[in-house]
């Protein structure tokens, strides 16, 4: 193993670049976007031995950091890494650099601060999903807001600051009842460590109060029918970088904190509530389907079918405890997990693709509207390649990443309940439904003014971003062992530990 | 009758020494020299640090009552004492070239300060009930011609009286209840209270009648609802400086006042004033907050801010154990350092002739001067409770202190009600980077130096205190060792 803190470095080295390019912002010799990129190139270069030396085949946490922190608590500067975490924190790399690009042309004010907000936002995103203690995860999950805050409210839309003063007050609300939840774990365990939670054993009602603050926390976060009004806002206003990290990273954190947190500290209390989760996530993935269908904004379309699209990432991980009810094989309820997980990462790449490309409709346009578009591949023909592979992966086209995710999790349910699964993979229908006639109101028919015209296909910053996610959802759809093998090992642990009843 | 030893002096040399300065001050101010307001400026914070100079050794020395009985040197007091020290003397700095530019730098201002400080270490020293209270008039004393100093502003002069008229509504409750205490104990200084408490039984109802009487006129001095009328009205009137005075140094002061009347006089009676605490606490929460939100004037929305911290203050006191007191402690330091930090960049936004007090005259500053937006931002966070800032983990420690006792209902009503207050703190963050640049900021004059620097420190001091919040943390638990 390498000596050296790799998971620190990840946190600290694009805070530290974040903290720089503020204090030189002023100066001639150092150009803020350059900077940045730079920055987020060294963060590249860190998870090359993240992934290299990754032991896919224990089960333990990895490059395990303790440091004491603030010993009068007992909370420790732990950090470290499972098959959960990796893919999420190269995901958070990856989608980064898109937020970089994204602004490179169309945020021309305060541009310094732009980029030093998306790097410190990349470093506290490392640290969700590194840490190993309670108060240090609460200290990023509630730091990673303020960027956010800022983001959508400086370089956002006409409406930017309700939208970002809901966005706020939403996420807020929900975790802050969680760190109530924490601070009662660690008072039982006499300690802030994760794994200790994890180990612990607690009532049922004690289980069903902190299930309940956790699921507040992460269902705003996913965001859950009826909680998740404040995502289209957020989304239609932030700017197209904002978009990204927001449906790519922001929303995985939810589905992050159920895997973590939710269901190996509170099992019982899963098992109990699992059935109002998995209605919950049916009306997510059947109602906002339908809400999808009517959007005449983009933007907004794209928000309203990230929460359907989350709605089975819920879905795979509840529909375990089904599954146990039914007395299925424990393989099923690891394909509905392994299902669920897969569907955050494919997620996080179709819906980062799919607001690049309104953005670069929208740079060139400033319009979100569908009405305003039409014939878009009469000018804008490499472009137009791109957004129908994009709309074709996001209603779950077979060899796309958005296919494996949906329908392994679709598989797994089957054996659960077959209605339950009907009524998911109909909407698959829907899916397709509001995917193309996006597709085919944007890209072909007629044009609707003048101004498609003059538009002019994309350049190459466009294209190397577009092509990037084009390549992952390609490779994830088409060989989706890579990822599978990745967290093969953290499955089982986190199946094991559901399974496990914490009571007495 | 204890006899009196002279090595009995060093434990209130820092008394002595400030004491002793304001009548050199006074002194000096009767000669006319060039720059004499800046003579006396300097000897103002050169008495401050000589007075930490030597509070400092007191905290590696046993806990000893002198004076009989009347004058506690423990670690409490000492803690406390270096924090008022320090905290004064930033109020100083953001207070000098305001004052110089309003034409009321008088030496009286300096002076008043000094006794203020005074009063305020008597206060924290005080080991007995009639001690706390002669601190109490020093201090209140000072503060009311401090407010008036400005005396052709006629909403200071308001202030200053409504100022004088509840605080001696709230000194006259206290008195009352001591008096009541001695009434039925025969004792004035806290230990002997505290022993009579723990041993009758029949005399109980009466001490609890006088505890009521004391929560009552320390409610007013804390600013709790329902006793928090003159907050709002002092705050805004009070020319900024003294606000910026008022609203950190007597909080520690109002701390030590809990901690001796409460926490050391009467714990036996813990599980009565538990409840009046509880009350006061959640409805200083509750209307602090919502209050709050509907205001348009920077210094009256800090004001019902300071009456919801002063709520969750209460919350880590009312827990009642050694944990509860200490997170109590801890929150107040941090509270005083944002509230500073707060009126400090009202101060800065101010110049000759404009009193920045709208929140609206903050707009647009993040276009003008990035780094003190910054500052602003990470001070309105820090009081909104967000990590990483040093508010984020005085509430994880007042919450944590509620939750080991057992109550977590009222964390979770803590909580909502801190949420409520984001909103509020998120405003004054919308209107500083998401507006454009308002009419103030055409003709922003950069106050001087020594501001900006200490300005600098206080936010920087927030976040760093955030991350590494262990060292207050344990000099915190020390105290209540």
């Amino acid at each position: 193993m390498i000596e050296w803190p790799l998971l620190s470095l990840l946190i600290w080295l694009p805070i530290t670049g974040g903290i720089f390019i503020l204090f030189f912002s002023k100066s001639e010799w150092i150009n803020p976007r350059w900077f940045a990129l730079f920055t987020v190139a060294a963060t590249w270069a860190l998870c090359v031995p993240l992934i290299l030396f990754f032991d896919r085949d224990a089960s333990n946490m990895q490059f395990t950091e303790t440091v004491s922190w603030i010993p009068t608590f007992n909370i420790h500067y732990a950090l470290g890494v499972d098959g959960f975490s990796v893919p999420l924190i190269l995901l958070t790399a990856f989608c980064t650099l898109l937020a970089v690009l994204a602004g490179w042309k169309s945020i021309q004010k305060h541009v310094a601060q732009y980029m030093a907000a998306f790097l410190i936002m990349m470093g506290l995103m490392h640290g969700v999903f590194a840490a190993r203690d309670a108060i240090l995860f609460y200290m990023f999950w509630e730091s990673m807001l303020v960027p956010m805050f800022l983001i959508i409210g400086i370089w956002g839309g006409d409406n930017r600051v309700y939208a970002t003063i809901k966005f706020f007050l939403y996420t807020f609300l929900g975790s802050i009842l969680m760190l109530v939840a924490l601070i009662y774990l660690g008072i039982q365990a006499g300690g802030f460590s994760i794994e200790d939670f994890q180990k612990m054993p607690l009532g049922l009602t004690a289980q069903l109060f902190i299930f309940i603050a956790f699921f507040m926390a992460f269902a705003v976060k996913v965001p859950m029918w009826p909680v998740h009004t404040w995502l289209p806002d957020a989304h239609v206003e932030a700017p197209t970088g904002g978009s990204v990290i927001l449906a790519a990273i922001m929303l995985k954190m939810g589905a992050y904190g159920f895997l973590r947190l939710s269901l190996p500290i509170a099992p019982d209390a899963s098992l109990l509530l699992n059935k109002w989760i998995i209605a919950l996530s049916l009306i997510a993935i059947v109602y906002i389907g339908f809400v999808s269908l009517v959007q005449r904004d983009m933007k907004k379309l794209i928000a309203y079918s990230s929460i359907a699209h989350m709605g089975f990432v819920t879905l795979g991980l509840f529909v375990g405890y089904l599954l146990i009810a039914e007395q299925r094989s424990v393989e099923s309820m690891q394909l509905g997990i392994e299902g669920a997980f897969v569907q955050v990462i494919s997620h996080g790449f179709i819906s980062a693709a799919l607001f690049l490309c309104v953005g670069v409709l929208y740079d060139r346009m400033h319009s979100r509207l569908i009405g305003d578009y039409g014939a878009v591949v009469d000018r804008m023909p490499i472009f137009a390649v791109f957004f129908v592979l994009f709309a074709l992966a996001n209603s779950g086209l077979p060899g796309t990443s958005g296919f494996v995710g949906e329908f392994m999790v679709i598989l797994s349910t089957l054996q659960a309940n077959f209605w339950i699964a009907a009524l998911a993979a109909i909407t698959l229908i829907v899916g397709a439904a509001y995917n193309l006639w996006l597709v085919k109101r944007v890209i072909f028919g007629q044009a609707s003014h003048g101004g498609i015209s003059s538009l002019e296909d994309i350049d190459f910053r466009e294209c190397v971003m577009l092509l990037l996610l084009a390549g992952a959802v390609l490779f994830v759809g088409l060989y989706p062992a890579a990822l599978l093998n990745l967290m093969h090992t953290s499955v089982d642990s986190l199946l094991q530990q559901m399974m496990q009843s914490k009571i007495g | 009758m204890m006899p009196f030893h002279f090595s009995d002096f060093q434990f209130f040399l820092p008394e002595i020494w400030v004491a002793g300065a304001v009548c050199v001050i006074l002194l000096v101010e009767c000669f006319d020299f060039k720059e004499k307001h800046k003579w006396i400026y300097g000897l103002t914070q050169a008495t401050l640090l000589g007075a930490l100079l030597l509070t400092l050794p007191l905290w590696w020395m046993e806990k000893r009552v002198v004076l009989n009985g009347m004058f506690a040197a423990d670690k409490l007091a000492t803690v406390a004492k270096g924090i008022i020290y320090l905290v004064t003397a930033m109020a100083l700095v953001y207070a000098r070239e305001y004052v110089h530019v309003r034409n009321f730098e008088k030496s009286e201002y300096y002076v008043l300060t000094l006794t203020a400080v005074l009063g305020m270490m008597v206060i924290v020293s005080g080991a007995h009930l009639l001690s706390l209270y002669l601190g109490i008039e020093l201090l209140s004393l000072s503060l009311y011609a401090l407010i008036a100093m400005r005396r052709d502003s006629s909403l200071a002069l308001e202030a200053a009286l409504k100022f004088f008229v509840i605080g001696a509504l709230g000194s006259g409750l206290l008195l009352y209840g001591i008096s009541m205490i001695y009434g039925v104990s025969a004792h004035l200084d806290i230990r002997s209270v505290a022993e009579f408490a723990a041993e009758t039984s029949e005399s109980r109802l009466m001490l609890m009648l006088g505890v009521v009487f004391i929560i009552s006129g320390l409610a007013f001095k804390l600013g709790s609802v329902p006793f928090h009328m003159w907050v709002p009205d002092v705050y805004q009137g009070s020319p900024t400086s003294v606000t910026a005075f008022i609203s950190s140094a007597p909080k520690v002061a109002a701390f030590g006042l809990v901690a001796r009347f409460l926490m050391e006089a009467f714990p036996v009676l813990h599980g009565e004033w538990q409840q009046f605490l509880l009350i006061l606490a959640i409805s200083s929460m509750a209307l602090g907050n919502i209050i709050a939100i509907a205001q348009t004037n920077i210094k009256r929305m800090l004001a019902y801010s300071a009456i919801t911290h002063m709520g969750f203050f209460l919350l880590g006191v009312l827990v009642g154990t050694g944990q509860g007191n200490a997170a109590a402690l801890f929150y107040i330091m941090a509270y005083v350092l944002m509230s500073l930090g707060a009126f400090g960049m009202v101060i800065f936004m101010s110049r000759a002739g404009v009193e920045a007090e709208k929140i609206d005259d903050f707009k647009g500053l993040n276009a003008v001067h990035p780094w003190y937006a910054f500052i602003m931002m990470v001070l309105m966070f820090s009081l909104a409770g967000v990590p990483p800032t040093v508010g984020f983990y005085a509430k994880l420690s007042v919450l944590k202190s509620i939750i080991d006792v057992d109550m977590v209902w009222l964390a979770v009503v803590a909580v909502i009600f801190a949420l409520m207050g984001a909103y509020y703190y998120l405003r004054v963050v919308k209107t500083v980077y998401f507006d454009a640049p308002g009419k103030n900021l055409e003709r922003f004059v950069l106050p001087p130096r020594d501001l900006r620097v200490v300005l600098s420190l206080n936010g920087l001091a927030i976040i760093g205190l955030g991350l590494f919040p262990y060292g207050l943390m344990l000099l915190c638990q020390q105290v209540f060792a």
